[in-house]
């Protein structure tokens, strides 16, 4: 989407379409709307298997709040993955900001709610900006130094916590009633990851920040040259990363009204699953916030799904790892056939 | 991930472990003679506990009796772990406690066989082994402390959902993973009672939860919608069963559906007392542990060799002794309901 946006007029003409039908082509072209339609219709298949998955107040419910913990991390890794980074340290993150946020509410239960969220976000995003400094200064990949901060932050968790488990009784009332809470029919922890995917995704579509997050993807060497604060910018998606990553830790905790050394272990690979399947590329440059919320919805409601509709539960790896295989051909096929096209206008001219 | 961490973790622990014994080999020899004659009574007995996964209340638990049962006897105790349940994932903690000549490591084993490798090197390196809570084959450790006849645990669940639910309908089971030795010989057994003694009860699904609290409860909530007439969840493992009680809390289901099953008393202390569950069954974990400890002291002494028949004395918990393939039985589980539930404090 962002090569389209950002060639020369030389190469395609102005179009000729009203605002209108351009939003429109733009929405039936894009990878997003193939993704909405695959989670639409497996919904569909599966309430018309069993309606209560659909139509029970139970099953509207859960159909919303279980991407909840999982769409706050693709948002966050959407954001990453763009920069043509990725941060594998998600899991543990959200580990140690479930944790802190138990222990918090262990010593005092009559803390305040929005103070713990608070203070998971800055734990989150301090943990956040260690992974930026290190991929920004050291000029190492961000796989390799996030691998590495997972096991450092898991380590340090797993030290912290040892065999202590922060059970239901550990948490007030109040706090373990906004794991199911809802408003208007919507829980409150799903209102919560809706606020923050509008929020990014008017950042990454309309602020100058956003579109150079985009830049630097496509080519850092080209965003250097160019002038782009690269470092400035990689760090801030970082950050951005962890404090959400943190704030999912709070809402883990809210929805499980548990945590311990091994909350959010092995959540960072669905995370970027959730990306790669929403149709951002791995490389950075492309997709868009969307897509990674939708390929999150997809990801959790397959999980639910599988089993209802008669697929054995140890085939749900094996669906998941199809439809990231599916993706990425989906991906490749369409930015050979717009580079054609792009060759095609540019040989027309 | 967590198989590719488990063996970067496996790949350096054994480097680890083989660059430590090259460099112990020089004393080693020194050195266990030495112990031998010094006699056990002047040096204290080390006893390293290694639960399934750490962060596990139920192995909290047992592991504080096991530390209480080794401060009775002046030994030194100890406790390691991974945070994860996969069945390789005990080895390197097994091949370092080898590694350090530790007198007595009591395992909960995460597989019947892929450890026995491993507990084998062990002992041959002069450590007794004592399985407690989930065993690993009979010729690969000293000593099982059984929990409670498999019979006798199922036989409690099984008459403890029968009664919630008046002896007819639909139930489903939600256990840890699916390859974990005790509750597949349960679960098993479970079938065995209801076609026998319970012809109007039907078990119509089975599930996994791999004892993590996410999908535990997601698999609960699956359930649950998958079969509209269901009456009654059985889940034998404590994850399981708190996660479930947790999802169905706050569900249309609380209170229709009955739930039972092995939970400690205080992560189910707020479900017994909102409604959710009426009872639930365990043995006591913390005596599990301390008999555990006696026992591991008992072979690292010389005492008892594991053989059918021999006895020995576990602090408190009186004389035990030794049964068929070397299991040491613990006694019958005990229920937990709303009028006791306060008594217990773990």
């Amino acid at each position: 989407m962002s090569t389209t946006e950002q060639t020369p007029d030389v190469l395609v003409a102005p179009s000729q379409q009203s605002r209108g039908q351009r939003a429109l082509r733009a929405v039936l072209g894009s990878r997003e709307l193939a993704i909405a339609i695959v989670l639409v219709a497996l919904v569909a298949a599966t309430t018309a298997r069993r309606p209560s998955f659909l139509t029970g107040s139970d099953g509207f419910r859960d159909l919303l709040l279980s991407p909840s913990v999982l769409l706050l991390l693709a948002i966050g890794q959407m954001v990453v993955i763009v920069t043509r980074n990725v941060d594998l340290s998600v899991g543990s993150t959200l580990g140690i900001s479930a944790y802190v946020c138990g222990s918090l509410f262990s010593a005092d239960q009559e803390r305040s709610v929005l103070v713990v969220f608070v203070i998971c976000v800055v734990v989150g995003a301090g943990l956040g900006l260690v992974n930026g400094l290190l991929v920004a200064f050291f000029r190492v990949p961000a796989l390799v130094i996030t691998l590495g901060t997972m096991y450092v932050f898991r380590g340090v968790l797993k030290n912290v916590a040892g065999a202590n488990r922060i059970t239901a009784g550990d948490f007030p009332a109040g706090f373990e009633r906004l794991g199911t809470q809802q408003v208007l029919g919507i829980p409150v922890l799903t209102i919560i990851g809706l606020v923050v995917l509008v929020a990014v995704g008017y950042y990454l579509r309309t602020a100058r920040g956003g579109r150079e997050l985009y830049a630097i993807g496509s080519d850092p060497d080209a965003a250097t040259l160019y002038g782009l604060p690269v470092a400035r910018r990689v760090i801030t998606a970082f950050v951005l990363c962890g404090a959400l990553a943190g704030l999912a830790g709070a809402v883990t905790a809210a929805r499980y009204a548990t945590a311990y050394s091994g909350t959010g272990s092995g959540i960072e690979l669905q995370a970027v699953a959730a990306v790669v399947i929403g149709g951002v590329a791995i490389f950075g440059g492309s997709g868009t916030v969307w897509g990674a919320a939708i390929g999150a919805f997809l990801l959790i409601t397959i999980n639910r799904a599988l089993p209802i509709l008669g697929i054995s539960e140890y085939w749900q790896g094996a669906v998941v790892g199809a439809l990231i295989l599916g993706s990425i051909c989906l991906d490749r096929y369409l930015s050979a056939r717009r580079a054609r096209h792009l060759i095609e206008a540019r040989d027309d001219a | 991930m967590k198989t590719r961490g488990t063996r970067f973790a496996a790949v350096t622990a054994v480097a680890l472990v083989a660059s430590m014994s090259l460099a112990a080999c020089g004393n080693k020899d020194e050195e266990s003679p030495a112990a031998g004659d010094g006699g056990s009574e002047s040096s204290a007995t080390t006893v390293t506990f290694l639960p399934k996964n750490l962060g596990n209340p139920y192995f909290e638990t047992s592991d504080a009796g096991g530390e209480k049962a080794v401060g009775e006897f002046d030994g030194t105790y100890d406790e390691v772990g991974p945070d994860a349940a996969a069945p390789d994932a005990q080895v390197p903690f097994i091949d370092t406690a080898a590694q350090q000549g530790i007198n007595a490591l009591v395992i909960s084993a995460n597989d019947p066989t892929a450890l026995c490798d491993s507990i084998n090197a062990a002992r041959d390196a002069g450590t007794k082994v004592v399985t407690f809570d989930s065993d690993t084959s009979p010729d690969c450790r000293d000593l099982f402390i059984n929990q409670a006849t498999a019979e006798g645990i199922a036989k409690v669940q099984v008459d403890l959902i029968t009664e919630q639910i008046g002896d007819s309908g639909e139930i489903a089971i939600l256990s840890a993973a699916a390859n974990a030795t005790n509750q597949n010989a349960w679960i098993k057994l479970m079938e065995e009672q209801l076609e026998a003694d319970h012809p109007d009860v039907k078990l119509v699904d089975t599930v996994y939860g791999d004892d993590d609290d996410q999908t535990s409860f997601d698999k609960t909530a699956a359930l649950l919608s998958d079969h509209p007439n269901l009456k009654g969840i059985i889940s034998p493992t404590t994850v399981g069963v708190a996660a479930a009680a947790r999802y169905l809390s706050s569900s249309e289901f609380k209170g229709k559906v009955a739930l039972t099953g092995l939970g400690t008393p205080n992560q189910m202390r707020d479900y017994v007392k909102d409604g959710t569950v009426t009872s639930f069954a365990l043995w006591n974990p913390a005596d599990l542990g301390y008999l555990a400890a006696y026992a591991a002291k008992a072979l690292a002494d010389g005492d008892i060799t594991g053989e059918e028949g021999d006895s020995f004395e576990a602090g408190d918990l009186g004389s035990y002794e030794v049964g068929a393939d070397g299991a040491v039985l613990l006694g019958d589980p005990f229920v937990y309901d709303a009028d006791n539930i306060d008594d217990f404090d773990f």
